[in-house]
């Protein structure tokens, strides 16, 4: 069976698929069609319930909160994209390198660095972030990166560990390749399930820490659009208007939901050892 | 045990002595002066001296990260530059609401997530499994501010059964400040109840496969005398984990829903701090918060080699 067949029908990965896709796919189009414009006030129709002009309604500035969803995915999925992207790029190598030279210095020193790095949720590494640099969707993406580097790390060290003791690393060693080029060529194939895997699982921790930076002033600012911001900015009037919270704080849960689902069909998709375990 | 514990503690304290480093690196070696921000942008250089002075800003980086830590050690975080009042003054009334909020929702978390996890692992690929997992897929998947603010909605303002937020303090009795905690506690605990739910069920359902589970079977027991006596208990490694590790999560993400209640707890203190830049506020409170994940990490650690005597030596 392919593996696209095999995707097909697992229905996790599907409903997950599907879900992600909808809300990716409403971030692009959002840079060619939104319904209304997103920076343009309209006082006269604000807070208005939802409708057929309206379909989620405006807020208080009399904004379209659909297209204020739609232009908020951006700033989520890019976050959080960016922020795995500095995980695996930086955590990776870390992680090829320790596992590659195992019980040495440079072990000892990525792992201990990796230990410390976990002490500081990613919250705290905002907070200090914001205290030196100011409140940023930048700032928001290095310090979810910053976290995501010892998740990667730790995850490939574990993996690849297990992989140096294999007899297909040890005749790529006979033959006379070098440590980097086994891990490149041989190790790092071998953990791709792996690592796209919890990739999807960071990709949602992202969305979801993007929007708690941003609920609380430390993520993206006035007037990039935000799902954590529309949510903060809701808070005063969400007993006399809540569709203000209920659509952006639908759209965080729908695509970590979609995410979450689609990272454990992948999972199943790509370790049938895992499949059956988990029936 | 000894021997371990004794490593375990000097590993805590060197983790520590990093991590109060890399806070001091950060926060006070960095462009922007405190006293400059505090006169506002008319102060006279002299004065801007004079303050710089007085707060402790004149003297070198290292001598002032070697009088922080020092300080720390003998219970004196320093004078906050706003306030002018002991930092340690400040944490203390705040952590007085911000450590019973974490602890009442890791209490409420693990009361949920136990039965949750136990009765889907029981009934396992039934509708209850299957409801029960649904509900934790959406339960880790609802960002807990959000879910705070649809709690204010439902239970202070439509039923009033709670306020929407503050704190009426301690003074006015364990019932009424347990109250005022209550919707918080919930938002906070629902994320952490799901993923407990979910090891809790995982753990046991891999333990239930084990060899000397199959023994007890075939001792006679039923399945459910097997699991309850047995497996629960060797379940339970896994599931301390996530427990611990929860702890810190719980006092991070105090932060933000505090700010939901407006509870002035240690999260609205650093909020404040940042605004003001009262730098020496902020690196106190974040050391205080790495120092509680590293001290949970390490009774996690001990409790596991207390359990189970093979991981002693795998350290």
């Amino acid at each position: 069976m392919s593996f696209l067949t095999a995707a097909l029908r697992n229905r996790s990965f599907m409903i997950g698929a599907i879900l992600a896709a909808l809300f990716v796919g409403a971030a692009l189009v959002s840079y060619l069609w939104t319904p209304f414009d997103v920076t343009k006030l309209d006082i006269a129709h604000k807070l208005q319930t939802p409708s057929t002009e309206h379909w989620f309604g405006t807020d208080h500035f009399g904004r379209d909160i659909f297209a204020m969803i739609m232009v908020g995915a951006r700033t989520s999925i890019a976050v959080a994209v960016v922020a795995v992207g500095i995980g695996i790029i930086l955590g990776v190598p870390l992680g090829l390198a320790a596992a590659a030279r195992k019980d040495s210095l440079m072990d000892e020193i990525i792992m201990r660095t990796n230990d410390l790095v976990f002490a500081f949720p990613a919250l705290l590494i905002a907070i200090m972030i914001t205290a030196v640099f100011g409140p940023s969707a930048i700032n928001a993406i290095i310090a979810i990166g910053i976290f995501n580097i010892p998740v990667f790390a730790r995850l490939t060290r574990g993996a690849a560990l297990s992989l140096w003791t294999r007899d297909f690393v040890l005749s790529a060693r006979v033959a006379g390749k070098n440590a980097t080029r086994i891990s490149v060529e041989h190790i790092l194939p071998n953990i791709l399930n792996l690592l796209i895997v919890q990739g999807s699982v960071q990709f949602s921790l992202g969305i979801l820490a993007e929007a708690g930076l941003s609920y609380v002033g430390l993520g993206a600012q006035p007037p990039i659009p935000s799902w954590g911001r529309m949510l903060a900015e809701s808070q005063t009037m969400i007993s006399f208007a809540p569709h203000l919270a209920i659509f952006p704080g639908m759209a965080i849960v729908l695509t970590v939901l979609g995410l979450n689902l689609m990272g454990d069909g992948l999972r199943d998709l790509l370790d049938p050892r895992l499949r059956r375990a988990r029936t | 045990m000894l021997r371990y514990s004794l490593k375990r503690l000097m590993s805590l304290g060197l983790s520590l002595l990093a991590a109060s480093a890399v806070i001091f690196l950060a926060i006070e070696v960095v462009p922007g002066d405190p006293a400059s921000y505090m006169l506002g942008i008319n102060a006279q250089p002299d004065t801007i001296s004079a303050l710089r002075e007085e707060l402790g800003l004149n003297v070198s980086a290292l001598s002032r990260y070697v009088t922080w830590v020092t300080g720390m050690l003998t219970g004196d975080f320093g004078t906050s530059y706003t306030y002018r009042t002991p930092v340690v003054d400040m944490i203390g009334d705040r952590i007085m609401i911000s450590l019973p909020l974490a602890i009442y929702a890791l209490t409420l978390s693990t009361l949920i997530a136990f039965p949750a996890g136990i009765l889907a692992a029981s009934k396992r690929g039934s509708v209850t499994d299957v409801s029960i997992m649904g509900a934790t897929q959406l339960g880790v998947a609802i960002p807990n501010f959000w879910f705070a603010m649809l709690l204010v909605v439902v239970f202070s303002i439509n039923l009033r059964w709670f306020s929407a937020g503050g704190f009426p303090g301690w003074d006015e009795g364990l019932f009424v400040g347990l109250k005022a905690l209550t919707l918080p506690a919930i938002a906070l605990a629902l994320p952490q109840a799901s993923i407990l739910a979910r090891v809790m069920r995982s753990a046991l359902i891999d333990t239930m496969n084990e060899d000397f589970i199959r023994t007890a079977r075939a001792k006679g027991l039923t399945r459910r005398q097997a699991m309850w006596r047995h497996a629960l208990r060797n379940a339970m490694i896994p599931v301390l984990t996530i427990i611990g590790l929860q702890f810190s999560f719980l006092m991070a993400g105090a932060i933000i829903i505090e700010n939901v209640f407006f509870l002035p707890g240690l999260g609205r203190l650093v909020f404040q701090s940042i605004s003001q830049r009262d730098l020496i506020v902020v690196e106190s409170v974040v050391m205080l918060l790495v120092f509680a994940v590293v001290l949970v990490t390490f009774l996690v650690d001990i409790a596991y080699a207390a359990v189970d005597p093979r991981l002693r030596g795998r350290s």
